[in-house]
């Protein structure tokens, strides 16, 4: 087995082994043993990096179901690296910080199983080449998501968050697996590497466009983009660990690479880079904005990825423009916007990693997030101080941190877009830099809400100050680590950019030469305009931040009745009523009502398909020759049909059935079938008794007081079903296309040593069918003795009353 | 004969599903019992009727008739009677659970 596989097995198998062995294993043990696992695949991941920047892929391909072109290809790439890096590396973060963060009393092995699961599918989703595979292990982690939203489940939040995420992403997942399906339409094949080959093949096809939106619905809903975005506040009843994991540095990044992945695929389209940059920017805005009327800490950071995420996807969009150009020297540049979305990208899981779990720890420590009743922490808990003033600042981008650099580019970027004029950019360019500048300008607000409002000011009086300390050392571990990796790349970006990002770049545009798309980064550009951009940010953001209540009620412009969680809930309770009433109406406890439906679907579609198909052609007058005593017992047997209609009592309908099954036997005994004609007998004359006995226990029929209107439909829908029927046994009985088999039977001797031809088919050809069939008759004995014999529970009255 | 025995067996199925539309639970039994006539019959005629003797061997040379239709009626006479017997030993259990024979009467409570 490769190296790629067991880095994906590791964690599933992990997880079930914690299932089985959590007994065994103390709650004090289970978080080292788990954090054993990101920590080695961390390890083993890097010794990847050499080979990957010098260009190096690295595949494999394990047959899974080969007729249907599904394999399980591990591919790992710059592109993949970077995010297996963030998922294993963030995770043994996450998993150490949790170690400290939850409770002992909290059900650990579940927490820590579904938390593998996730590492599991995520590092499936980023190490697959097969649409397939990457499509199971991306639903794998919207499951994991909702498993471990929904951890503290006897809260109704929790739940309703949980569910809300499942929604989202799983319908949009559903639409992207309707998008590689078209993919594997186009191209014929399921590897993203091969399609990639022959992209000129199926980007003239009809399908393109159609394919292109339904995998960015995948993407968009992932990475929470604007409208979709509402499931990831809801998300934030997750434990603080999960959410800083899943909900800000890894799960809603799958998005952002599917984006990436596809771009050499798609990239280059006008509607893919407006739907991308467009989105992008209309999440990054709204994000912001929102953010900034927040309260909880947690929502806030819930905003701020959302709209993180937002400018990484339109960057993303932007640096697809390259590809409509094809190589040349003036191309090149827009490509730039691509390496600052995965210099971001990286950059936002290290500072919005940070300050979720600065979050945690305040959450921890005073028991509230609610920034109305914090306040003045900075004196008594100045490590997290220092943490959330390097998280927010890096977030908010100022220097020295790695917020600052790529922010820069993401200006350089904007700014150089609104230039060009394809894609009627020359009349909307200019709108990109405005709102990415005034984005910008609310993120530099809620930054200064996420440290003002916590950590300055006056302790409020509900808090109790001589509480308040320092949280414990091994929860800081953590975040100090990732502001740490904050403070290190502002110093040097360049290691990240030509270990990381270059062979990452070498993924998204392959027909590009690597080294030209590898800016080098530099901290100081000179006054050019975008230092002179975020000096406005901040100047402004100050202001604003200065005189937030005066102009907050700009919030309270926006309707309740049109917010996009009213309209997902509305949408929920609407159609539940709907298909409540709609159910209710033709499920409505009659039994006869269920059987009309029954015969109305048969008669509609068996006999619907004879008249369409015109099989009428049918010679009545074949077969053998009627006898005399056979039309007697025909007669005979319709007469008694007639009369178990019209039978008045249940005696005389009984003895009519019994003559119905005689008759019957007489049949079989005229059609020379022995056999069914003895067992005919005696089944008849013991249902007849069993009859006889019920009835001891039944009352007599009463008349039924139906309608004439539901007689004659009653009659209608019987004449119908026994029409239906009689066309179907003449189709039969005319249709000659097949030879019988039933000659090999005739062998029995020689084959199974019987004279009996039907026994030996009972005893020795078919004796599976036998002996299930006497497995039926002991399931119905045994149904017939707990019937009888079983009482009702003790104590409800409500069942024996009636006897 | 066969066309012959496919009508009656129609008019069985049509009398069977009448009584299966009724709501006294006897009758909707019966009309299962009717069904099932219905059917063995129609088995044994679309494999053919009367095209050579009785299928056991050593009694005179053949042709016989068709073996197989002959066992999967048998196996079905069975499978018939065991639902029969259920059905009815139900019908007696919901009866004295419930005071009635009457399905439409059978339905839960509205709101339900």
């Amino acid at each position: 087995m490769s190296t790629e596989f067991a880095i994906i097995l590791c964690p599933f198998l992990v997880a079930a082994l914690i299932l089985i062995f959590h007994r065994r294993l103390s709650k004090n043990v289970i978080g080292w043993v788990v954090f054993f696992i990101p920590l080695s695949l961390f390890i083993i991941l890097t010794t990847f990096i050499p080979r990957i920047s010098s260009g190096e892929t690295f595949s494999n391909t394990y047959e899974w179901i080969p007729s249907l072109n599904i394999n399980f290809t591990t591919y790992i790439d710059g592109l993949s690296l970077i995010f297996s890096l963030l998922i294993t590396g963030i995770g043994a973060l996450v998993v150490f910080y949790s170690i400290f963060y939850l409770s002992k009393k909290e059900s650990l092995h579940h927490f820590y199983c579904y938390l593998l699961l996730f590492m599991g599918a995520m590092l499936g989703v980023v190490f697959s080449d097969n649409l397939m595979v990457l499509y199971a292990f991306w639903e794998l982690t919207s499951v994991s998501s909702f498993l471990l939203i929904a951890f503290w489940h006897h809260r109704k939040a929790s739940r309703a968050g949980a569910r809300k995420s499942m929604t989202i992403t799983v319908s949009g997942g559903i639409a992207m697996l309707a998008g590689f399906l078209m993919i594997y339409t186009m191209s014929g094949t399921m590897s993203i590497r091969e399609i990639l080959a022959n992209v000129d093949l199926i980007s003239e096809h009809t399908l393109f466009i159609p394919s292109l939106v339904l995998v960015l619905l995948g993407a968009f809903t992932k990475s929470a983009q604007f409208p979709f975005h509402i499931w990831l506040p809801d998300a934030m009843e997750a434990p603080t660990p999960v959410s800083a994991y899943l909900h800000s540095a890894t799960m809603v990044k799958a998005g952002i690479y599917l984006v990436a992945r596809f771009t050499p695929i798609f990239g280059g389209e006008m509607i893919w880079f407006w739907a991308i940059t467009g989105i992008g920017l209309i999440t990054l805005f709204w994000g912001s904005f929102n953010a900034v009327r927040q309260t909880d800490l947690k929502a806030i950071l819930a905003f701020s990825t959302v709209s993180q995420l937002g400018l990484i996807m339109s960057l993303l969009g932007i640096g697809s423009v390259a590809l409509n150009f094809g190589y040349s020297t003036e191309s090149i540049i827009y490509t730039q916007a691509t390496f600052a979305a995965i210099f971001h990208l990286i950059n936002h899981s290290t500072f919005k990693g940070a300050l979720f779990m600065m979050v945690g720890i305040v959450d921890h420590e005073v028991g509230t997030r609610d920034i109305r009743r914090l306040g003045g922490l900075m004196s008594f808990m100045p490590v997290t101080f220092t943490i959330a003033l390097i998280g927010s600042f890096s977030m908010a981008g100022l220097p020295p941190f790695n917020g600052f650099l790529s922010k820069e580019m993401f200006f350089t970027a904007v700014l150089r877009i609104s230039t060009l004029d394809i894609f009627s950019l020359d009349s909307l360019g200019v709108l990109i830099p405005v709102v990415a500048w005034v984005a910008s300008v609310f993120t530099f607000i809620y930054c200064l809400i996420i440290v003002g409002r916590t950590f300055t000011g006056k302790v409020k009086p509900d808090i109790k100050e001589r509480e308040l300390h320092e949280a414990p050392f091994g929860m800081l571990v953590s975040p100090l680590i990732l502001v740490g990796l904050v403070i290190l790349i502002f110093f040097f970006p360049n290691i990240v950019g030509n270990y990381l990002i270059k062979p990452a770049m070498a993924s998204i545009y392959p027909a590009f030469p690597v080294d030209e798309m590898t800016p080098r980064i530099y901290a100081w550009h000179g006054f050019n305009p975008e230092l002179w951009m975020t000096i406005g940010v901040v100047i402004l953001g100050i202001i604003l931040y200065k005189f937030l209540k005066y102009w907050s009620r700009i919030y309270n412009w926006i309707p309740q009745g049109l917010t996009l969680n009213r309209l997902y809930e509305g949408f929920f309770t609407k159609s539940e009523d709907i298909s409540g009433n709609l159910t209710n109406r033709y499920m409505n406890g009659n039994l006869t009502n269920y059987f009309v439906y029954i015969y109305v679907i048969f008669v509609a579609i068996v006999a619907g398909y004879f008249i369409t198909s015109d099989a009428f052609a049918w010679n009545l007058f074949s077969g053998s020759k009627i006898d005399h005593y056979e039309l007697i017992l025909v007669f005979v047997m319709m007469f008694c049909a007639i009369a178990l209609i019209t039978a008045k009592s249940r005696i005389s309908a009984v003895l009519i059935n019994g003559v119905l099954g005689y008759s019957v036997a007489f049949f079989f005994v005229s059609f020379r079938a022995p056999d069914l004609a003895l067992t005919q007998l005696v089944v008849e004359s013991v249902t007849t008794a069993l009859f006889l006995i019920c009835f001891k226990f039944l009352p007599e029929i009463k008349r039924e007081h139906s309608t004439k209107r539901w007689k004659i439909t009653k009659g209608a829908i019987s004449i119908f079903v026994g029409a239906t029927v009689t066309i179907v046994g003449l189709a039969v009985i005319n249709y000659e296309k097949f030879a019988s088999i039933s000659t090999y039977f005739e062998d029995s001797y020689n084959l199974a040593g019987g004279k009996n031809i039907v026994n030996t088919i009972l005893g020795d050809f078919r004796a599976f069918d036998t002996m299930l069939e006497v497995v039926v008759l002991f399931i119905a004995g045994l149904g017939i003795y707990a019937l009888i014999k079983l009482k009702a529970v003790k104590g409800d009255k409500t069942i024996e009353k009636s006897e | 004969m066969e066309s012959l025995m496919v009508v009656l067996v129609g008019v069985l199925v049509s009398v069977g599903t009448y009584l299966i539309l009724s709501r006294n639970i006897i009758r909707i039994i019966l009309g299962t019992a009717v069904l099932s006539h219905a059917v063995h019959l129609l088995i044994l005629t679309v494999g053919g009727l009367k095209t050579g003797g009785v299928p056991v061997l050593g009694q005179k040379d053949g042709p016989f008739t068709d073996a197989l239709p002959q066992a999967l009626i048998l196996t079905a006479i069975v499978i018939s009677f065991a639902t029969t017997a259920l059905l009815l030993v139900l019908a007696y259990r919901v009866y004295k659970t419930n005071g009635t024979d009457d399905v439409s009467e059978l339905r839960g409570m509205p709101d339900e």
